[in-house]
């Protein structure tokens, strides 16, 4: 047992912490940093740095783009990203449809649409919930009926990732209802401008809009637009859940927010002490610190695993439901910390409107939409009560 | 990186499984805890010749130098099997004499398994503090005059050597002014109790009553023993967690396994979604100790005190709390059956809160995690 980073890895480490002190603009990492609210551009400006750099797509075949980095070389890279303060890299082009047309896609739709992934030219959003299936996702309704060359899809989808945002969609579409539910869905892109197609957004509890519905009225998509084969798109959609929840426990983050809530707690004063000082504040920041130390090990032997070609398979349950109530805790301590500077609300100064904040603590603006936000964290992405069912039902076989 | 043991490390993990599945069965522990003696001979002879007390003893004393790691496989083994033999005080003994690199022929002797060790350093009034000393030694001819009594030192009854605390210089709860003793356990004026404890191991209250020791019983530098003793603790820590992981997987099996079988309703109660998804959180929680436990045993030999202190007892508290949870979940979902004396499980639930109760409870470990001047500092 070894639970070192082998030498050439800690200098790759050295290497790209390097680049990103070097690369990451400085009003980009000061949004991260402070819970601000990053636009379109902010993404795309980012995406665009890290691709011309050719580091983009770390998890992909490199004859398609990808940097031939060990899993454990990648998992660094997300650990120094997370710790730099960078905008993520959206995952829903890259990580989610990427690794799907890879596997399943025509040799036409690789060459179309994989450099546009790589250089942000396409934004993807991800159709896969409805109204009426959430954690009963293959219960959905849209349809996509044949028609010559075309598809005609009708339906909705809903808690469409920043869709108002999105050129391109992939989707999940029910091609034939009289089978089981699982085999009657295909696996569509679809063109965001394509006629019929209407994006609402839904304003969040935060008053964010990082969600949408998405409407679908006799929408016309080519034939050309499917991936795989008709009624095997469940297949696809799995594998690509597998791609999702890989880095899902972002440890990385949480280490960088613990560090933020530690210099929070000192400042705040209780007492005339820092509140760090209060054994009853430490007492919880202590389990939540040691919890997240657990965690970084697990993932760490979940990422030697698959280095040995192990997984990660039902582990990735695991590590969402753990690292989700890592993130969901240091929100809850923040806005602890806090306390009655918690309560103004101020959308201008989350959206870099103003420069300070209406009333005066620009550390603790952001933190209670934040804390209302995270709670998503253990919904989406397969609610840790599925989590708990895959485990259930994969790891402990009851 | 690598998280995996290595093929000599399992290699004795599954020696250690045959010897306590073929010969250290629920009814040989049974008879065991109900003898006098409340050890077993014959077990500790066949753990001598599994090497098992010689593995973490120098090579130059007849030992194998093995690390905490190697200690951590053995002791997982040994809280899988229940075992309750005074393997734990024995190997935190020999800690100290390593530390102390004196004894030498102590050592030798505790590496073939003929003598045995236990440490003598808690007071009935200090709670998890082993600075907390009140037994006084006194300096007298070349020899020192030990007065003062120590309670529940694990095994020490059935140990022929005993290492203890006691003060030499300053007053009771002062770091500085402690001295250790390695004493044999026949010397005149050393009065032992011996008493079963709540998970059928033993203990002793040990009476110190004008016991003359020579000089060369001191162990390390007179007045400094402090660190030796903080240090030797945490490596205890760290195996006491190491056999409560091996206690938690056996338990978590077992009620898996209970699960599987039990059937109501016509069906197993592992059918039902509110006790599997309390499973899905037992194997969490033995996970995310898991991982802890391994980062203890690695940094336990780190040369950064803090370091080790910080690790090892984020380490006992994150044990602590999945022994709690893993040990009172386990007993609810055997039902009835959990709250007897005939079956494992309830076994594994009594040894776990005991742990809680040895080396410092997760408060404790929590408050000296708190303690370390990092903690205060950005991550």
């Amino acid at each position: 047992m070894d639970l070192n980073y082998a030498t050439s890895d800690l200098a790759f480490r050295d290497s790209v912490r390097s680049w990103l002190a070097a690369n990451l603009p400085t009003d980009l990492q000061h949004k991260v940093l402070n819970h601000k609210r990053l636009s379109r551009e902010d993404f795309v400006r980012w995406h665009k740095i890290v691709a011309a750099q050719g580091w983009v797509a770390p998890n992909w075949p490199v004859e398609h783009g990808g940097t031939g980095w060990s899993k454990v070389q990648q998992h660094i890279w997300e650990e120094e990203c997370a710790r730099a303060g960078t905008p993520a890299i959206m995952p829903f082009g890259v990580n989610m449809v990427a690794p799907v047309l890879i596997a399943f896609g025509s040799e036409s739709q690789k060459r179309h649409y994989l450099p546009r992934i790589l250089s942000c030219e396409d934004w993807w959003c991800q159709g896969y919930s409805e109204p009426g299936s959430g954690s009963d996702l293959a219960s959905l309704k849209t349809r996509a009926e044949r028609n010559g060359d075309h598809y005609i899809v009708n339906g909705q989808k809903t808690w469409t990732t920043l869709a108002q945002h999105a050129d391109m969609m992939f989707c999940l579409v029910r091609t034939d209802s009289g089978v089981r539910k699982q085999e009657g869905i295909s696996f569509l892109l679809m063109e965001m401008k394509t006629p019929g197609i209407t994006v609402r957004p839904i304003k969040l509890i935060d008053e964010d809009v990082e969600v949408n519905e998405v409407f679908f009225d006799n929408v016309k998509v080519p034939v050309a637009n499917l991936v795989g084969e008709e009624n095997k798109g469940w297949t696809y959609a799995k594998y690509l859940l597998g791609h999702e929840r890989t880095n899902i426990a972002a440890v990385g983050r949480s280490k960088r927010e613990l560090a933020f809530l530690k210099r929070i707690a000192t400042n705040q004063k209780k007492n005339g002490h820092p509140l760090i000082d209060d054994p009853i504040f430490a007492h919880k920041l202590a389990a939540l610190e040691i919890e997240l130390m657990a965690l970084e090990v697990t993932v760490m032997r979940v990422v030697a695993g698959e280095a040995k070609g192990r997984g990660p398979g039902p582990e990735a349950s695991m590590l969402k439901i753990k690292g989700t109530e890592v993130q969901q805790l240091l929100t809850e301590l923040m806005v602890e910390v806090v306390g009655p500077m918690g309560l103004p609300f101020d959308a201008a100064f989350l959206e870099g409107e103003s420069a300070q904040s209406a009333a005066g603590d620009d550390d603790a603006a952001p933190l209670v939409p934040y804390y209302y936000n995270y709670r998503k964290t253990s919904i989406y992405g397969g609610s840790n009560e599925i989590q708990k069912n895959i485990i259930t039902q994969m790891i402990l076989g009851l | 990186m690598d998280f995996d043991i290595n093929p000599e490390q399992q290699q004795l993990a599954d020696a250690i499984r045959r010897w306590s599945e073929k010969d250290y069965g629920f009814e040989q522990r049974k008879h065991i805890i109900e003898s006098d003696v409340g050890v077993s001979d014959a077990a500790w002879q066949a753990m001598a010749e599994l090497g098992l007390m010689a593995l973490a003893v120098p090579e130059e004393q007849g030992g194998f130098n093995g690390s905490a790691l190697d200690m951590m496989v053995v002791m997982q083994e040994l809280g899988r099997g229940l075992v309750i033999e005074p393997f734990l005080a024995h190997a935190v003994g020999v800690e100290f004499l390593k530390l102390a690199g004196s004894h030498t022929a102590w050592l030798e002797q505790a590496a073939a398994g003929e003598k045995k060790i236990a440490c003598a350093l808690g007071e009935k009034h200090a709670r998890y503090d082993l600075f907390d000393i009140t037994t006084q030694a006194h300096a007298e001819n070349n020899t020192y005059r030990l007065q003062g009594e120590k309670s529940v030192v694990l095994h020490g009854a059935q140990a022929d050597y005993l290492i203890v605390s006691a003060r030499t210089a300053g007053s009771d709860r002062d770091k500085s002014g402690i001295s250790l003793f390695a004493i044999a356990a026949d010397t005149k004026g050393i009065t032992r109790k011996d008493y079963r404890t709540n998970d059928g191991m033993r203990a002793a209250t040990i009476s110190f009553g004008n016991v003359i020791v020579p000089a060369d019983a001191l162990l390390g530098e007179l007045h400094q023993g402090w660190h030796l003793i903080d240090q030797a603790s945490d490596y205890g820590v760290v195996l006491l967690c190491a056999e409560a992981l091996g206690a938690m997987e056996s338990l978590t099996q077992a009620t898996l396994e209970y699960l599987k079988t039990r059937q109501q309703f016509g069906v197993p109660i592992g059918k039902f979604q509110a006790l599997q998804h309390r499973m899905a959180e037992m194997l969490m929680q033995l996970e995310q100790a898991r991982s802890l436990v391994m980062l203890a045993a690695v940094k336990v030999a780190s040369t950064d005190p803090e370091e080790r202190r910080r690790t090892v007892s984020a380490a006992k508290a994150r044990i602590g709390m999945a022994a709690k949870f893993i040990g009172q979940q386990a007993v609810q979902m055997h039902g009835g059956m959990g709250v007897t004396n005939e079956l494992p499980a309830p076994h594994y639930f009594k040894r776990l809160s005991m742990i809680e109760l040895s080396f410092g409870d997760t408060d404790h470990h929590l408050a000296r995690f708190i303690a370390q001047p990092g903690f205060k500092q950005a991550a």
